[in-house]
């Protein structure tokens, strides 16, 4: 991860020492065709997404023009009578990604701190291995897991818990069903902390030595250090980090459909269940009879691609002005 | 006041030994970066550290505030007593211990805070709340390092937008704001452009006054314009020390002649 956000600086400090060298022709040739294979590859990327944009645009246009702006906001999803809209998917996308993240950030901060400040290295290592290991854990095992072991887990304990204490807020009220979007929401959220807790804890140990030791030569102790300097310092790439997993997880498909209920209903309650953008497109892309159908599953992809790449574009930011910003220092 | 010792030494009554440092051994892992160092550090003097590099005196130094604590690999035995208490022994906690030996760092390393918050840093995480007493503390601090003057007009501004100067004078203001007994400088100066090591010495040489300073150099000129005292190092050990000008002019050990006249190092 660290090497791949490098990898500028890296360049840039490369092309400055070859400068000062002073380059011979052929240094200079193939350098200048490196950079071209560096554009060109750069070039195709944003080719390709502007392609599936246009392409997710061209599919759509039917829905678009029939149902205009509204469709954002439409809670109907009615493929007998052909009216679509995009509210409850956007709301139990937005909603289970919310829980999500802030789980995950919580945890996965937490657990980075500990293991990039904390934990000694007999600790750490394993640690850090089997969080890792649980990213490359497949979604569909997720969406199993969630759906015979955390579900009945959550629906006969968690849940009654909550709301016996909670459920004055609508949040927590009404009927228990053990699928929804609380489910979804927590299931989604242990499939992102590996990229929070990785991410982060590799952000944390960038943070230089020498601020740990100007703050510990001054009588803070290490807890104040980490949580004082170091976080702070790390700060704008941890959000960066925390984007990133959002990212994941308004895409993430499969195990959110097993465990969220698919109904295209908006309900107060978290405990209720919901249907996401992404799962809609993967349950009903083969039944789609009708263009105008069709049309609307495309608009709802069209949607779904729009947020993903402004999470994901804005996650980048972050995390690369965070490691410049340590970089400035003289 | 001029007073003559038992031994016949001629020495100073006001002067008296606020760090000794006793038969200290430095291991990282299996290197012996120090090896049964022993010295004296006086009240109210500067004294600088010299020798060529990689021969411990960076090792040294950091003893002396137990910053190899955060070494896993570093081992330390001996002694180093501050005001006779050993700093290492069971009883003493290290945090406190360390508001009273201040450390200044090769490379200005301020916090990414405001200039204000990196004076503020060290009197708040030592349990001052009291917010009128934190700007006196933050303004006497700038002041006495040399920056007041400078800064003052932007002190919500960040310290790491500071030139590289004026960055290690806010590190150095930084360590002034716990009003400690021992200031540590690890070549201060090293990483700056003539002038500001101009001031940085400047500076120095106003610390003596209030402070028992230790620092380490590099260069001979800087050692003989702002010490009282020197101790030569060499391959981890320390191989002479004594007032400065003695050391200088006439060196008992031909290794430190060696050294001060440019033949090695
Ligand atoms: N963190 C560390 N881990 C392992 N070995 C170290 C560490 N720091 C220093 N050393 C080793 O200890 C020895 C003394 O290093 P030290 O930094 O104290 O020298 P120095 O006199 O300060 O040198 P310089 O003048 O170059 O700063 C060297 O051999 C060095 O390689
Ligand atoms: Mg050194």
């Amino acid at each position: 991860m660290s090497t791949e956000l490098d990898s500028p600086r890296t360049l840039t400090a490369a092309r400055g020492r070859a400068a000062q060298r002073g380059l011979t022709t052929r240094q200079a040739v193939s350098d200048r065709a490196f950079r071209v294979a560096l554009l060109g590859a750069t070039l195709l990327f944003v080719a390709l997404i502007a392609g599936l944009f246009v392409e997710l645009v061209h599919g759509s246009w039917e829905s678009i023009v029939t149902f205009g702006a509204g469709f954002l906001w439409s809670s109907e999803w009615n493929p007998v009578t052909n009216h679509f809209g995009a509210l409850p998917f956007i709301y139990g996308t937005v909603v289970s990604s919310a829980i999500a993240i802030v789980i995950a950030g919580v945890v996965g901060i937490s657990a980075a701190v500990f293991l990039a400040e904390f934990a000694p290295a007999v600790v750490a290592r394993p640690v850090s291995f089997f969080i890792e290991l649980l990213a490359a854990v497949p979604s569909v095992v997720f969406g199993l897991w969630g759906l015979f072991v955390l579900a009945p887990i959550l629906s006969q304990t968690v849940e009654p818990f909550l709301q016996r204490y909670l459920g004055f807020l609508p949040l927590f009220s009404g009927p228990i069903y053990g699928v929804g979007l609380f489910t979804a929401g927590l299931l989604l959220a242990l499939m992102i902390v590996p990229t929070v807790a990785a991410i982060a804890r590799d952000l944390i140990q960038a943070v230089p030595n020498e601020l740990r030791e100007a703050s510990i030569a001054l009588g803070a102790t290490r807890w104040e250090t980490a949580t004082r300097v170091v976080l702070p310092s790390a700060r704008a790439g941890i959000v960066g980090a925390c984007v990133l997993a959002l990212g994941r997880a308004l895409g993430e498909t499969i195990a959110a459909t097993m465990v969220i209920g698919n109904r295209p209903a908006i309900s107060a309650s978290l405990f209720a269940p919901g249907y996401t953008l992404s799962s809609v497109i993967a349950n009903e892309f083969t039944e789609a009879t009708s263009s105008i159908y069709l049309s609307a599953l495309l608009e709802l992809g069209l949607i779904l691609f729009v947020v993903s790449v402004v999470v994901n574009g804005g996650a980048r930011v972050l995390m690369w002005s965070m490691l410049r910003s340590l970089g400035r220092r003289p | 006041m001029i007073q003559r010792a038992i031994d016949g030494r001629v020495t100073s009554a006001a002067t008296a030994v606020k760090v000794r440092v006793s038969h200290l051994d430095v291991y990282y892992g299996s290197n012996h970066a120090v090896r049964d160092a022993s010295l004296d550090i006086e009240e109210n003097q500067v004294t600088a550290l010299i020798g060529p590099s990689g021969c411990g005196k960076s090792t040294f130094i950091r003893a002396i505030n137990r910053l190899h604590d955060l070494t896993p690999s570093a081992r330390v035995s001996g002694k180093v007593e501050l005001d006779d208490v050993d700093i290492y022994s069971r009883g003493v906690d290290p945090i406190v211990m360390r508001r009273r030996v201040g450390m200044v760092f090769q490379r200005p390393n301020p916090f990414p805070m405001s200039i204000y918050d990196n004076v503020a840093y060290g009197p708040r995480v030592n349990g001052e709340r009291d917010a009128s007493r934190i700007a006196g503390l933050v303004e006497d601090s700038l002041r006495h390092a040399a920056l007041w003057d400078e800064v003052k007009d932007r002190l919500s501004e960040s310290g790491v937008a500071l030139s590289g100067g004026q960055q290690q004078r806010l590190c150095i203001a930084r360590v002034l704001s716990l009003r400690p007994e021992v200031i540590l400088m690890d070549e201060p100066a090293s990483a700056l452009d003539p002038i500001a090591t101009v001031k940085i010495e400047e500076l120095i040489a106003e610390l003596r006054e209030r402070y028992t300073v230790v620092i380490v150099t590099h260069s001979m000129a800087q050692a003989g314009r702002v010490s009282d005292r020197t101790a030569f190092f060499l391959n981890g050990s320390i191989v002479e020390a004594g007032p400065t000008n003695q050391i200088f002019t006439r060196p008992k050990d031909r290794r430190t002649e060696d050294y001060i006249t440019g033949r090695f190092g």
